[in-house]
């Protein structure tokens, strides 16, 4: 029986290819993700056991406030104890910053988004466990204001020599420094930035640049005499240590740091997961079609082993067989595809600044076992109903001439699948409208299970469709058209889940293309309603920047007002917050505040307004005190009046975020322009006197408009390209489906080659069928897609996304496309069908 | 003359697997005549059919079907030529599934855009009397309704010449008796040409002329001929060999 069922494979390889094509390519999404996120862990890892010293010694609350800078530090006195603790060999403090940026020689900045621009001061602490720290290798160390030593990897990539003046954007009190390039650093005993840059300065010149020229630290390291753990010491020094401070074990505080930084990108992981599962539950539609028409296309073949006395069992194994088989070169296949797939998501991420190129791809044991795991699984399960089916074929239907598979009713699909899809679809509304754990999870499992029910109903809901498609063609084709028609109609089944493979590639496409317009249209709206202010100052990259900008812009004729934005976070009730922190007194002119309860009046110092979301969620009344960790120390912030805008949930004063212990660095500037002043004149000399700071942008609200647009077009641009693999592998379906299709029609089509029907009136009658699927699959997906939009839009009316808008020009270009998609997957099988030699497909059995 | 094929070879393979399926015949179709063309299996009918009928082309010799000699035709000359002068009876799957009874009989009417003349349209289908199936589908039709279907398919287009390839080879007795009938009236009534491939003396007992075909060569021919006279003949064809 297995042999004959490796048989039968051989004998079909191209059929099995395709339906193998898509095991391809969600196994390598799988894979890649895999092997990417474990490389990603290991260089991170790296970097962080790097960047501790075998004891670190901190602030409290400098842990707390990670992604704000605070002005937290460790004087230079404690650090001087540190070192006469019993078991220390030595005492360093740090100075760090972690937001320097290198503006390299074709004058734009280093890293692009993301990576941190970090700033050190020059010491020779070694790292933990006697790891040489990062070193200046060529060059000297600097000396002085205007010197600096650059990594090696920034040298490279700024196209920097040593002696070369070197530009960097600080946040620190000046913004432009431009030292003399004295050394190169890099790390002795290998490392990596994985894309970070660092500029070197000594200690004097980086505590006066970042820490206001005090003798003081960000922290200290304690490196170990030999033989004394990190343990040990940090127990030592956890005795001497003044109050305010606090001390850790390398390990951990590389631990702490790590495992921050992989939370913060875990995203990607499941970014990257999701797009691996739909594009394999768009792949099981495809196995389930294919090895529906193998084994219908073989039913006399196993009607004769069940005649020679093979059992039920023997049959849907021999079936089953074949799957494992398809599922392990798909896999394998898949694994290898993967490999390639994980280095171009590493291309893609070093482009954005990531660059992982210092670690080689790591190959976990878990790769390989998920991606075989996965391709198996999704195979079988999928092949196992065609499977069970072969096994009802009776006997009998060897010695008949048209054997007719079992089928199970429409009405049952109907009636599953409706049930499905109202399940589907009540789990989704839980996980978009009720206060659930794991709200994703409910909408994700939600959706999938309304698009499964759909699947599963619409051999039945897609009959009045096709029936209007087959009258249409009639009418427009004549009896070409009838025969397309009739051949869309003679399988609902097969038509219907090769329509739904490109159905849920469209479902997402359409939410996704609903969820971006609309959220574009709030973001407008928001600017448009809440933003006076005449132009914006931000940074290119979303970091802070230096508190001179704003001085420098406030002094330039024309300019009436500048209100500094600050963003800050801190934890509230165990839970992290974002603040916003403003100037009151400029506020009004820049920002539209409608005050629902309270007034602007006593918003001073430790006050905050909160959103009316917020408000109401938390059941928060004017006068109430909020306690925010700040850097500082738990601080009491009084609410002076509750707001309607739809961009900080908690708006405090910029004294209030100064004294909680935050670095003064301005995330963006909104400026009034003088009544007389002609914005466009003033918004060109701000250019020019930042001209030197090119991450340094200014817009006027047009313009800013289009820069907080951006990054919504970038998000749903790169999820389209994703989805797009999974239309690419329903239109792979599509191709399966007609070329199976054709095969098994060959004698009907001899037949009508026979009676006069030419090439051109062949394929023509093969991409009407195909244009009928295309179009089922795309009209059940935009509609899928319309409900999924609206409801996710609906849920996140609290979240400030006010508007839904439905992008029907988008919708009715899907529409077309999806006539092209069914007219390109026709090509292959059409020609094929017309190239049949006449003689030969009368006589095919 | 309604088909002509002159000094016809087809040779399939080459080398030790060559066969000559057909070895140099020459045939005159008569028109208004109603042909046999029998022989042992693997003589070579099917193949002298399929040239005739422009669904395969031969390796030497010249086929005319009318005035028209049809070796140098594209597919797409061949396609009009059976779309408009040929008919096809098969021996199985003659219909499409998909269609009705009635569908089927105007299929190669409305391929070619061409509409049906009713009064010829109502004479066929009354001649193989199925008005009462036309809104049937192949699968819920007898296979001798469904030759039938075949013939009328074959018929309505008035084509020059019907080509026939044991169309009861499939069929019992009495249906297979039905369909030749059938074929005999087209001709006695309508005048219309056909030649039909068959080793059954008595299906050739219908015909107006048999030819016999022995290892791709012609070996006789009988004008009227009776179920005895074709028995008669093959004996003494099995005798010579
Ligand atoms: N496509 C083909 N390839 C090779 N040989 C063929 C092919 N078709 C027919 N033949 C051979 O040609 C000879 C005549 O076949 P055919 O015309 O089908 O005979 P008949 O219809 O009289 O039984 C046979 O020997 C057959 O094996
Ligand atoms: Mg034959």
């Amino acid at each position: 029986m297995l042999r004959a069922a490796w048989k039968s494979l051989l004998g079909r390889k191209l059929r099995l290819f395709m339906s193998t094509f898509a095991i391809v390519l969600g196994v390598a999404f799988v894979g890649g993700t895999l092997i990417f996120t474990d490389t990603l862990n290991k260089s991170f890892v790296a970097i962080f056991d790097n960047s501790v010293g075998d004891v670190v010694v901190r602030p409290v609350g400098a842990g707390d406030a990670d992604g704000t800078a605070t002005t937290l530090t460790v004087p230079g006195e404690v650090v001087d104890e540190l070192a006469k603790v019993p078991g220390a060999a030595r005492a360093d403090g740090n100075v760090a910053t972690f937001s320097l940026f290198v503006i390299g020689s074709n004058n734009r900045v280093l890293g692009g988004q993301g990576a941190p621009g970090i700033g050190v001061n020059d010491n020779d602490a070694p790292a933990a466990h006697g790891i040489k720290g990062l070193q200046v290798v060529k060059g000297r160390d600097p000396r002085g204001k205007d010197e600096v030593a650059l990594d090696a990897a920034t040298v490279r990539r700024a196209k920097y020599h040593l002696g070369d003046t070197v530009r960097l954007v600080s946040a620190g009190r000046r913004a432009l420094l431009q030292p003399k390039l004295v050394g190169i650093a890099d790390y002795p005993d290998g490392g990596s930035l994985n894309g970070a840059t660092v500029s070197m300065f000594d200690t004097a010149t980086a505590q006066s640049l970042f820490l206001d020229g005090k003798d003081v630290f960000t922290n200290a390291w304690v490196t170990a005499k030999p033989g004394v753990s990190q343990q040990d010491l940090r127990d030592q020094v956890a005795k001497v240590l003044p109050k305010g401070f606090e001390a850790l074990t390398g390990d951990k505080a590389a631990d702490e740091s790590a495992s921050q930084l992989l939370k913060a990108i875990s995203f990607i992981t499941i970014f990257l997961l999701v797009f691996a599962g739909i594009a394999l539950v768009v792949g099981s539609f495809l196995i389930v079609n294919t090895f529906s028409m193998l084994v219908a296309q073989r039913s006399r073949e196993l009607a004769l082993f069940r005649a020679l006395g093979a059992s039920r069992k023997q049959v849907t194994r021999s079936v089953l067989f074949e799957a494992f088989v398809v599922g392990l070169v798909g896999s394998s296949l898949g694994l290898g595809l993967g490999v390639l797939l994980a280095i171009g998501i590493r291309a893609l991420f070093a482009s954005f600044g990531l660059d992982l190129s210092g670690t080689g791809l790591v190959f976990g044991w878990r790769t390989p076992a998920a991606a075989y795991g996965v391709g198996l699984v999704v195979t079988m399960v999928a092949a196992y109903l065609p499977a069970r089916r072969s096994s009802l074929i009776p006997p009998i239907a060897a010695l008949r001439d048209d054997v007719a598979m079992p089928e199970s009713s429409l009405h049952r699909r109907l009636l599953v699948g409706t049930l499905m899809m109202l399940v589907g679809v009540a789990a989704g509304a839980v996980g978009l409208f009720a206060d659930v754990p794991k709200q994703g999870y409910w909408v994700g499992a939600g959706a999938l299970l309304a698009m499964l029910g759909m699947a599963a109903a619409s051999p039945a809901t897609s009959r009045p469709f096709l029936v209007f498609a087959a009258t249409a063609y009639r009418r427009v084709f004549g009896s070409i058209g009838v025969l397309a028609g009739q051949n869309s109609l003679r399988n609902p089944r097969r038509t219907a889940a090769t329509a739904s493979a490109l159905m849920i590639g469209l479902t997402l496409v359409t939410t996704m293309s609903i969820a971006g317009t609309s959220a574009k249209a709030s973001v407008d709206r928001t600017i448009e309603r809440t933003f006076l202010g005449d132009i914006v100052i931000s940074n290119a990259i979303g970091q802070g920047f230096s508190p001179e900008i704003a001085e420098t812009a406030s002094r330039q004729p024309g300019v009436e007002s500048v209100t500094r934005l600050r963003y800050a976070e801190a934890k509230l009730k165990g839970d992290r917050k974002f603040l916003t922190g403003v100037d009151p007194a400029t506020l009004p002119q820049v920002i539209r505040l409608q005050l629902t309860a309270g007034s602007l009046t006593g918003f001073t110092g430790n006050t905050v307004l909160v959103s009316k979301k917020v408000a109401a969620d938390e059941g928060y009344k004017v006068g109430q005190e909020l306690t925010f960790r700040f850097p500082k120390g738990p601080t009491k912030l009084r609410i002076v009046g509750i707001h309607d805008a739809e961009f900080a949930n908690y708006l405090t004063t910029l004294d209030a975020l100064s004294q909680g212990g935050y670095k003064p660095e301005d995330s963006s500037l909104l400026l009034k322009v003088d009544r007389g002043a002609n914005t466009a004149d003033v918004k060109a000399a701000l250019e020019k006197a930042t001209e030197k700071l090119p991450i340094i942008t200014v817009k006027d609200q047009r313009e800013y408009a289009a820069e907080q647009r951006a990054p919504i077009d970038r998000l749903v641009l790169m999820i389209y390209a994703l989805l797009g693999l999974a239309l690419v592998i329903a239109v792979l379906g599509v191709v399966n489906t007609l070329g199976l299709s054709v095969i098994e029609r060959t004698r009907e089509i001899g037949l009508l080659r026979a009676i006069g029907v030419d090439r051109r009136q062949m394929r023509r009658m093969v991409s009407l069928e195909s244009v009928a699927i295309a179009v089922l699959g795309a009209l059940m997906g935009i509609g899928m897609g319309l409900v999924f939009g609206v409801a996710l839009m609906a849920s996140l009316r609290d979240e400030g996304l006010e508007v839904t808008r439905i992008p029907w020009v988008n919708l009715v270009v899907y529409l077309l496309a999806s006539v092209v998609i069914g007219l390109l997957a026709a090509r292959l099988p059409a020609r094929r069908a017309a190239r049949l030699d006449v003689l030969e497909a009368i006589g095919a059995e | 003359m309604a088909a002509r094929v002159v000094d016809l070879t087809k040779v399939y393979g080459t080398g030790m697997a060559e066969v000559r399926a057909l070895d140099g015949v020459t045939l005159d179709i008569g028109a208004g005549e109603f042909t046999a063309v029998m022989g042992p299996s693997g003589s070579g009918k099917s193949t002298l059919m399929h040239c005739c009928a422009a669904l395969d082309t031969p390796t030497a010799g010249e086929v005319y079907l009318g005035d028209t000699e049809i070796g140098g035709l594209d597919d797409k000359r061949l396609t009009r030529l059976r779309r408009e002068r040929i008919g096809f009876v098969f021996q199985s799957f003659n219909l499409i599934p998909t269609l009705t009874a009635e569908e089927n009989i105007l299929l190669p009417l409305s391929i070619a855009g061409r509409r049906p003349d009713r009064e010829w349209y109502d004479t066929v289908i009354d001649t193989v009397s199925l008005r009462d199936r036309l809104r049937h589908r192949p699968n819920q039709l007898s296979g001798g309704q469904q030759q039938r279907v075949a013939v009328a398919r074959a018929l309505v287009s008035r084509p020059a010449i019907v080509f026939a390839d044991e169309p009861t080879g499939n069929l019992d007795s009495r249906s297979g008796a039905e369909v030749l009938a059938l074929l005999r009236r087209s001709v006695a009534e309508f005048g219309q040409t056909i030649v039909m491939v068959s080793h059954d003396p008595v299906a050739a007992g219908y015909t107006d002329r048999v030819v016999f075909l022995a290892d791709g060569r012609l070996a006789g021919e009988l004008r009227e001929p009776t179920r005895e006279a074709v028995l008669e003949r093959m004996a003494a064809q099995e005798a010579g060999r």
